[in-house]
């Protein structure tokens, strides 16, 4: 039995999230006496496709249509419910992220199978499948009551593993054909040279407390020296301080990292909601009652002006050192 | 244009969360349940900014109780037209959305308009589900929405950035910040809900895939380690050595 993992790739180079979902089903699969089984899209070099073999997937299945150089969920959805018969696999895993997002549910529908967004965890000794809910203040345990079942990870759930191995790569039509692609991309806009935030293992973020747009220098610097993504609280969106896409909390961007270092942000719950499953968290603020230093690890009551200077100097020494 | 908003139930943000039942059930006791604020501020508004400039309807429909009807009339004071709740439990993803796309069959809309995610069990799942049920394109993590004849021009989240993409109605979108902004029904808007046609439907067949076992409450921080400020250099080496993050 096989387990179908979805590799997202971004400009011909698979994510990180890519290989995190690849080990997860690797893991799965092995725990089920099985093997695990990749599906990618579009424009990728070939030794990128059979390097995925080292995270444990005995084949990519790679459907090479031009089409899917952009991203069309139905389009996708089809293919990748093709592969899953063709393959067998009973399980497919994709990453809880901006096409998995859209995938899974699609996925769900097309081969009636039960899905968890945003799983945690391996499936426990009852198969049962853990997931924060209610924006990080509870876990729920689902149990899929179909045989075939849909998981979507978040990111930072286990890191990419390479246990070694190449997989033999086969091009896959999907079983796709012109009508099949709805979506029209009419532009791109990158960010230049930041770290997407939903992937960052690192993240800096800063509050009103800061006072203005023109203080964020040294917020940026902070994240340069750890090579950090740089987030804010929704007051400094909302007063176009900082673009809307760096807002993290309820209604902006939930984030993940394995270190959120948040600057003169109080702590409403709106915005713990969005850090909650943050693996560190540290809080730099003038006012010891911050709601935030509830739910930090390590605090700095200060000023983030004289602090954050000294702390980016302290880690670019600390960096210097090691290297 | 003829637009459907799907509305979900939730838990105020500020709701204390627990369980009941040996942690099987949520513990809805002295809760405040309001209209879930991506489908509220993002789909319903933009919905309803679409219709009051090149007209046609938004209908919005729930699956759940009589007590979800507080939150429907909430979307009629707002700006809706009218509104259908099926009645019945809505726990599963795939029979909600199974309720959803077998109310839009029947009435044939150009655009199915979700919020990105409920804020209570952060799925994402129903608006996706209801696209692939009606073969709709589905376009999700959208901050930007312009509509030109049966075209839809959106701008998308796409990792790292943004993109400008098209598609033709009918269609599914997922909203989130950016494309409008929240608004508060005045008092006409609430004196009107309460004559605007609420439509209660018997649910259809369908299954359920999924369930809940149990819930658990994640494990309390520690207390927070607070260090001086004036020696920043202990906060690096906690981070390097006990927190092993840098």
């Amino acid at each position: 039995m096989s387990v179908l993992v979805f590799l997202d790739q971004s400009e011909g180079k698979f994510k990180k999230a890519a290989h995190e979902a690849a080990t997860y089903a690797n893991k799965l699969a092995q725990s089920q006496g099985g093997t695990a089984v990749g599906i990618a899209f579009g424009s990728i070099d070939s030794n990128s496709l059979a390097e995925a073999g080292e995270f444990g997937l005995s084949k990519v299945v790679h459907v090479n249509n031009p089409a899917t150089d952009n991203y069309d969920s139905r389009a996708f959805a089809k293919a990748i419910s093709a592969a899953a018969e063709k393959e067998g696999s009973k399980t497919v895993v994709l990453s809880f992220n901006q096409r998995g997002k859209s995938l899974g549910p699609r996925i769900s529908v097309r081969m009636k199978a039960g899905y968890v967004p945003g799983a945690s965890a391996l499936p426990d000794s009852d198969g049962n499948i853990p997931k924060g809910v209610f924006s990080g203040k509870a876990i729920a345990h689902y149990k899929i009551n179909t045989e075939k079942k849909i998981i979507a990870i978040n990111a930072n759930t286990l890191p990419p593993e390479k246990v070694g191995g190449s997989a033999e790569v086969e091009v896959f039509d999907g079983g796709l054909s012109e009508t099949d692609f709805a979506v029209k991309v009419i532009s791109k806009e990158k960010l230049s040279g930041s770290i997407p935030l939903s992937e960052a293992e690192l993240v800096v973020s800063a509050g009103r407390g800061l006072k203005g747009p023109e203080n964020w220098g040294m917020v940026e610097e902070l994240a340069g020296v750890l090579n950090a993504a740089t987030a804010c609280s929704r007051a400094v969106s909302d007063v176009d301080w900082r673009p809307h896409h760096e807002h993290v909390g309820q209604t902006g961007l939930t984030v993940r990292p394995n270190l959120y270092i948040a600057i003169a942000i109080s702590g409403a719950i709106q915005h713990l909601a969005g850090v909650n499953n943050s693996k560190t968290i540290v809080v730099i603020n003038t006012d010891p009652e911050a709601p935030f230093f509830k739910a930090a690890d390590y605090g700095i009551v200060g000023d983030a002006f004289d602090v954050v200077p000294r702390l980016t100097e302290a880690i670019r020494n600390f960096k210097a050192s090691q290297s | 244009m003829k637009i459907l908003v799907p509305i979900s139930k939730v838990p105020d943000t500020t709701a204390k969360i627990s369980f009941t039942d040996n942690n099987t059930k949520f513990n809805s006791d002295g809760v405040q349940f309001i209209m879930n604020p991506t489908d509220e501020w993002f789909a319903l508004v933009r919905a309803i900014e679409i219709k009051e400039k090149s007209g046609g309807s938004v209908t919005v429909i729930n699956v759940g109780g009589p007590e979800n009807e507080q939150i429907i009339r909430k979307a009629l004071a707002i700006g809706a037209d009218n509104a259908i709740r099926v009645d019945t439990a809505d726990d599963d993803a795939y029979f909600v959305a199974s309720q959803i796309a077998a109310h839009a069959k029947e009435e044939s809309y150009d655009l199915i308009f979700t919020g990105k995610e409920t804020i209570d069990y952060n799925g994402f799942e129903v608006g996706g589900m209801v696209a692939e049920m009606l073969d709709h394109p589905f376009v999700t993590l959208v901050s930007h929405l312009e509509i030109e004849g049966n075209t839809v021009t959106v701008k998308r989240d796409i990792e790292g950035g943004h993109e400008v993409v098209e598609v033709n109605t009918p269609c599914s979108i997922s909203a989130q910040k950016g494309i409008s902004e929240q608004r508060i029904p005045n008092m006409r808007g609430i004196m009107q809900a309460r004559t605007k046609p609420l439509e209660v439907k018997a649910a259809v067949e369908s299954e359920k895939l999924t369930q809940i076992i149990s819930y658990e409450l994640p494990p309390s921080r520690k207390e927070v380690k607070l260090i001086d400020p004036e020696n920043v250099q202990e906060l690096v080496k906690l981070l390097s050595e006990e927190a092993k993050v840098i």
